[in-house]
């Protein structure tokens, strides 16, 4: 078997989701064994099926996947936080995880407290911790509060101390998830680079998650797509990641479930290319809200939010932006709203929508991230190049002589 | 020239992490079988996990480590004042003594439960993002304990020392009874911390057990003053031997034993018990917590 460094085969892993909400208390144990049987009873929910790869040692897979996909879930396995139920997994080697940057700093305790504390944690031992002290501290560049108390350390110093400590545990298994969403571009940089480092010169295995196919393409040499826990594609990260942003249609959707009485109700929201198709950089993008008003409304606005990836907005809308008036009446009827994004616009990559909700009081209730879509590559200079930026507009470029 | 240099590195770092490196099998039911070498590689993460709740727990408080000394004086008083000034029990020592010998173990048994059995939930950061044998949480917490219970030996001295008081070379096996309720306490506090992950009912259930301990064991007045008609059950408390044991070192009067022989072997059985449990349960950990 030798050669590989981190093998999954067939890995599952179900949790029980309770029939109804079980109070978890004594009482459950107390009333003969009911709340057991009542688990036994819950349907399974598999979080994880099926997975298998193998990695070989210097080897960096990348995994994406939407919220929900089980990403989480295989690195949370792989880095035995908790058991698999079914398959199994193969490790040669110390692993690393960074599953949530500083877990385990406390915020009493100083820069240099902290560093020793954390590589405990993630099993460094204090001879190996001090001979890498000083790297450690120029990496973070943290050199002048290594005496504070993290609790006054910026969002920014905390995490590059973070990263730091785990970037330099030499594992033979790096595992990340999601660990650079936060921390600045230069930051970020600086720990793709390392990371790259680690498994391009030093023989690492490094297995990362990230909403940041940039940086799942820069790095990893493959990658697979997690959909409901189970493998939708393996293979090299470019077609991966193509495929897994132009999966719009299934997920370019949303629909209401029964009429519930209320005012105001979604129908369908939408999001879709021109024919329907998923959405593609080079086409205009629509998003279609049908709604259903029982009784007429007062005055109020629709307004829809649309966010990248990363969770930073990138656009609010509303239906009063081209009027005059901040509100207006909704009449009682069944309506189509289409809002249309032109083309060669946004950036290609993974979005959500969230959509405002008029109530029959007035208010505004708002559906946050109530679907998520993504914006095909085709056509877009980020094909090209894989470039950073939100909007990905083809600007005019003129060049004239100098005037003498 | 840069890609020949980092392949020939990636070749030896390949050999480097070759056939000697550590294999784990991850699957389900196997996560016991290098527990044994787990606990070993991650021996100093419960050292560093003790003294990092050490440090930081009198951070932000006015009068910082006084506060291990004046709970013990505390309530030593207050016990001398109950028994001796109002039942009027008799002592063969200074009735403050002859508390304090029962409160100083007392704290032990009492700081050790608590923290041990919340020592999961307060940790459930880390038991959800990073893997390490969690029995390390509440033998940390046992070690703060500990630590506590070496502080508070000096104020034991010196309130000897006031009273004039010099033991006898007894004071010598005090350690063994320390170790006795440090089991007695570790025990259940496993078996807590366990079920502290899934039920969180615990919490309100420690403080009161720890409540409740105090008045069925002779931590106020010695074993003596039980009745002898309820010498046969006051004898299961686990904890009743090993105060009287110290009580014995400190102060002398009768030995402990045999009379406190249950008590013992009901300390054994639990602290098993607990562990047992706590392993067994130590798996699901992260997806309940």
């Amino acid at each position: 078997m030798p050669g590989f460094a981190l093998r999954a085969e067939k890995l599952g892993k179900a949790y029980r989701i309770p029939s109804r909400p079980a109070a978890r208390t004594l009482r459950d144990v107390a009333s003969g064994w009911r709340g057991r049987r009542r688990e036994g009873e819950a349907q399974p929910f598999w979080a994880l099926q099926d997975v298998s790869f193998e990695l070989r040692a210097g080897e960096s897979l990348g995994v994406v996947g939407r919220n929900g996909a089980g990403k989480s879930t295989l690195l949370k396995v792989l880095s035995r936080i908790t058991e698999p139920t079914a398959g199994r997994a193969v490790v040669r080697g110390r692993v690393a995880s960074l599953l949530e940057v500083g877990a385990g700093f406390h915020p009493e305790l100083t820069g240099r407290e902290n560093i020793f504390l954390n590589a405990a944690i993630l099993g460094m031992s204090r001879a190996e911790t001090a001979s890498r002290f000083d790297a450690i501290v120029a990496f973070a560049e943290v050199e002048r509060f290594l005496q504070t108390p993290v609790k006054h350390f910026s969002s920014g110093m905390y995490v590059r101390l973070a990263f730091a400590v785990a970037a330099h545990l030499e594992p033979d298994v790096l595992i990340v998830d999601e660990a650079l969403a936060v921390g600045d571009a230069a930051f970020q940089t600086k720990c793709l680079g390392r990371m790259n480092a680690l498994a391009r010169t030093q023989g690492r295995t490094v297995v990362f998650v990230s909403h940041n196919t940039k940086a799942v393409l820069d790095l990893c040499g493959e990658a697979i797509w997690l959909e409901r826990g189970r493998v939708a594609m393996r293979g090299a990260p470019r077609d991966v990641i193509a495929r897994y942003l132009g999966d719009g249609v299934s997920r370019g959707a949303w629909r209401g479930g029964a009429p519930t009485g209320a005012a105001f109700r979604y129908v369908c929201i939408s999001v879709a290319g021109p024919n329907g198709g998923p959405p593609q950089y080079d086409e205009p993008v629509s998003v279609d809200l049908e709604y259903e008003i029982a009784t007429p409304l007062p005055p109020n606005r629709l307004s829809i939010q649309i966010a990248n990836g990363e969770g930073a907005v990138v656009l609010c809308s509303s239906d009063t932006d081209q009027t005059s008036a901040a509100k207006h009446a909704f009449a009682a009827g069944r309506f189509t709203t289409r809002i249309t994004l032109p083309e060669c616009w946004l950036a290609p990559g993974e979005y959500t929508l969230s959509a405002s909700e008029p109530g029959a009081d007035g208010s505004n209730k708002i559906h946050f991230e109530i679907l998520a879509f993504g914006i095909g590559m085709r056509g877009s200079p980020t094909a090209r190049d894989n470039r950073a930026g939100v909007v990905a507009p083809i600007l005019p470029w003129r060049t004239l002589p100098a005037a003498p | 020239m840069s890609t020949q240099f980092s392949e020939l590195s990636r070749t030896d770092a390949v050999r480097s992490t070759g056939e000697d490196a550590p294999v784990v099998v991850l699957a389900a039911g196997e996560s016991g079988r290098t527990y044994g070498r787990d606990l070993w590689r991650y021996r100093e993460l419960a050292l560093i996990l003790a003294w990092r709740d050490l440090s930081v727990r009198y951070k932000q408080t006015a009068i910082g480590i006084a506060w291990a000394l004046v709970r013990p004086l505390a309530t030593t008083l207050i016990l001398t004042f109950v028994f001796a000034h109002v039942a009027g029990l008799p002592s063969a020592a200074p009735y403050p003594l002859n508390a304090l010998a029962g409160v100083w173990p007392w704290f032990l048994f009492a700081s050790l439960l608590a923290d041990a059995s919340a020592s999961l939930v307060n940790n459930a950061g880390l038991v959800t993002k990073v893997y390490f044998p969690r029995l390390l949480l509440p033998v940390a917490a046992a070690g703060v304990a500990l630590a506590d219970f070496l502080v508070q030996g000096a104020i034991v001295a010196l309130v000897m020392a006031w009273y004039r008081w010099l033991p006898s070379e007894r004071a010598l096996l005090l350690p063994l009874f320390a170790l006795w309720v440090a089991a007695a306490a570790l025990g259940p506090g496993l078996a807590l911390a366990a079920l502290n992950a899934r039920y969180r009912d615990v919490r309100f259930l420690v403080p009161f057990l720890v409540q409740f301990g105090l008045y069925v064991s002779p931590v106020g007045f010695a074993s003596e003053a039980v009745p002898a008609h309820w010498r046969f059950w006051f004898a299961w408390n686990p904890l009743a031997g090993a105060i009287d044991g110290f009580r014995w070192c400190l102060i002398g009067g009768p030995s402990p034993f045999p009379a406190a022989a249950p008590g013992l072997v009901l300390t054994v059985l639990m602290f098993g018990a607990g562990l047992a449990y706590f392993r067994a349960a130590e798996c699901a950990f992260a997806d309940i917590i």
